[in-house]
Parts: C-alpha cells; sequence; structure tokens
C-alpha cells in the first residue's frame, strides 16, 4: 500500500488525478455527458468498477436504480421544502427529477451490483462479468 | 402544479483565497439557501461526502465559518477513469449580525446536506405593542 507522509500530499495526488480524468472519452458517447445530473466519477478497482454519484439532499426513498448488462439507469427527484411565513435571503439549490443513463464499456454482473447511499453520495459497485475478465494465455 | 423541473448540474466553485494555501489543494464552496423567520435564521448548505463528524462550525468577530472536510481514505485504492465533478474539502463563511444570539446556534445534517438555525436574540424578535387604556 502506498503511504503518503501528508494527508494534503494524497489530497492533492487524488484531486489532480480526478482532474486528468475530467470529462473523459473513457465512456465515449454511449452516455449522455456533460450537464446531465447527477454528476458521476467512475472509479477502477482491481477489476470491477465503482460509480460515485454526488446528489445532496436526495432521499433514498426518492431514488430509483435499475441496471441490465452495462447500463445502469439512474433516476430520482430532489424535493427542497421552506418552511412557512419566511422570507428567503438566498436560494442556490436547486431542486427537481433527474433521470440518467450510466453505461459503462465492459460486461458487468448485474446481479453482483450493490448501491449505497450516505452523506449525499450514492456508491455503486459494479462488478465486471466473470466472463469479461481478461484471462492470461500461456504461449505453448 | 407545474410539471416538476429535471435538475441541472451546479459545477462546484472554488473559494476564494485571501492567502495563498502552502499546499495546491482545492476547497469549495457549498450552495446555500438562507431564509429567516421571525425567531431564527436558517443557513442550509450542501456538502456532499461529508460526515457529521468532519464538520466545524465556528463564529468568530461575527462571522460564521463552516467547513467540511472529506474522508479521503475511503478512496483508497480506487484510480480515477473518468470524473465529471470534483472533490474536495468545503468552507464558507457569512457574516451574521449581532441580533443572532450566537451561544444557541444548532446544527442538523442529512444526506449531505447541513441545517443550521441561528435563533435571533430576544430583543431582536418582533413584538407586539400593547395599547394601554389610559
Amino acid at each position: 500500500m502506498m503511504g503518503y507522509a501528508d494527508p494534503l500530499d494524497a489530497l492533492f495526488a487524488f484531486q489532480r488525478a480526478l482532474e486528468n480524468r475530467f470529462s473523459s472519452d473513457w465512456l465515449g458517447a454511449s452516455t449522455a455527458t456533460g450537464g446531465a445530473y447527477p454528476p458521476i466519477n467512475v472509479f477502477q478497482q482491481g477489476d470491477d468498477l465503482v460509480a460515485i454519484v454526488e446528489m445532496p439532499g436526495v432521499n433514498k426513498e426518492d431514488l430509483n436504480i435499475q441496471a441490465k448488462e452495462n447500463t445502469i439507469r439512474i433516476a430520482g427527484q430532489k424535493a427542497i421544502d421552506y418552511p412557512e411565513s419566511v422570507s428567503l435571503h438566498r436560494r442556490e439549490r436547486l431542486s427537481g427529477v433527474f433521470d440518467r443513463t450510466l453505461v459503462v464499456p465492459m460486461q458487468i454482473d448485474p446481479e453482483g451490483i450493490q448501491a449505497e447511499y450516505k452523506d449525499g453520495l450514492l456508491a455503486l459497485f459494479l462488478p465486471r462479468a466473470e466472463k469479461d475478465k481478461p484471462r492470461s494465455i500461456e504461449v505453448s | 402544479m407545474a410539471e416538476k423541473q429535471e435538475l441541472q448540474v451546479q459545477q462546484k466553485r472554488e473559494v476564494d483565497k485571501e492567502q495563498e494555501a502552502t499546499a495546491p489543494t482545492r476547497a469549495f464552496m457549498p450552495n446555500a439557501d438562507i431564509f429567516e423567520s421571525e425567531d431564527a435564521l436558517t443557513v442550509v448548505l450542501e456538502m456532499p461526502g461529508v460526515d457529521r463528524d468532519r464538520i466545524e462550525i465556528g463564529v468568530d468577530h461575527g462571522v460564521l465559518t463552516v467547513e467540511g472536510n472529506i474522508d479521503f481514505g475511503k478512496y483508497e485504492g480506487l484510480q480515477p477513469v473518468y470524473s465529471e465533478y470534483y472533490v474536495g474539502p468545503y468552507r464558507r463563511s457569512f457574516r451574521i449580525s449581532n441580533q443572532i444570539d450566537q451561544d444557541k446556534i444548532s446544527a442538523e445534517m442529512r444526506d449531505g446536506v447541513i441545517k443550521l438555525v441561528l435563533p435571533k436574540a430576544e430583543q431582536a424578535k418582533p413584538r407586539k405593542i400593547e395599547v394601554r387604556s389610559g
């Protein structure tokens, strides 16, 4: 395991790695990218993928996730309730509905997908299908 | 009711730095809603990925500062392959008036959204004035 002397070094290295992958063409034309809600970061973890989706203020109950082959659909709504009889000084948060489809360029095992929602982040664990894993070929 | 609006992505804004930081990391400004009722000011901030234990709230010289830190340990062993949003600590400050009872500020966190309630000091609350018959 890599160790960092300073946690800020780890943060910097991570931010730089993210930046290098900003809107790369890794997903190709298969996913509606750029500007679509919710924003998604995709990571590789060994053979598998982890997608981390940012959606603060979304209720878990308002979230609908479906998976089929290499396609994952994330739909739902974000509601903001302001109490009655208040005067709004600042309103930057947005509410509304969303429906986004993520197509990953590898075969995933739909049965093995796990979703976890915590602190406004949705983490999707996308295991690579056994038949899609690379194999080493022996040269005889 | 009108048709539900489709959500748009809000790009993260970087915090304006007063001084240069020693490390080249970036902090971001959380989106905020602020509303006022008769007896309190409420500040709502979006800080996705921030755990309740990593929030710091302070009031200094009439400035309320809220900081949220990310546990980068959770990203260990993950190689970024595609990215649409930045990840980093959040920070935002607001100047608050002396009408706020600073000792009674409370906060709660849910789904990456922190809500701070800043109660008004007694003398700042609107009051009804009775007219006595003379």
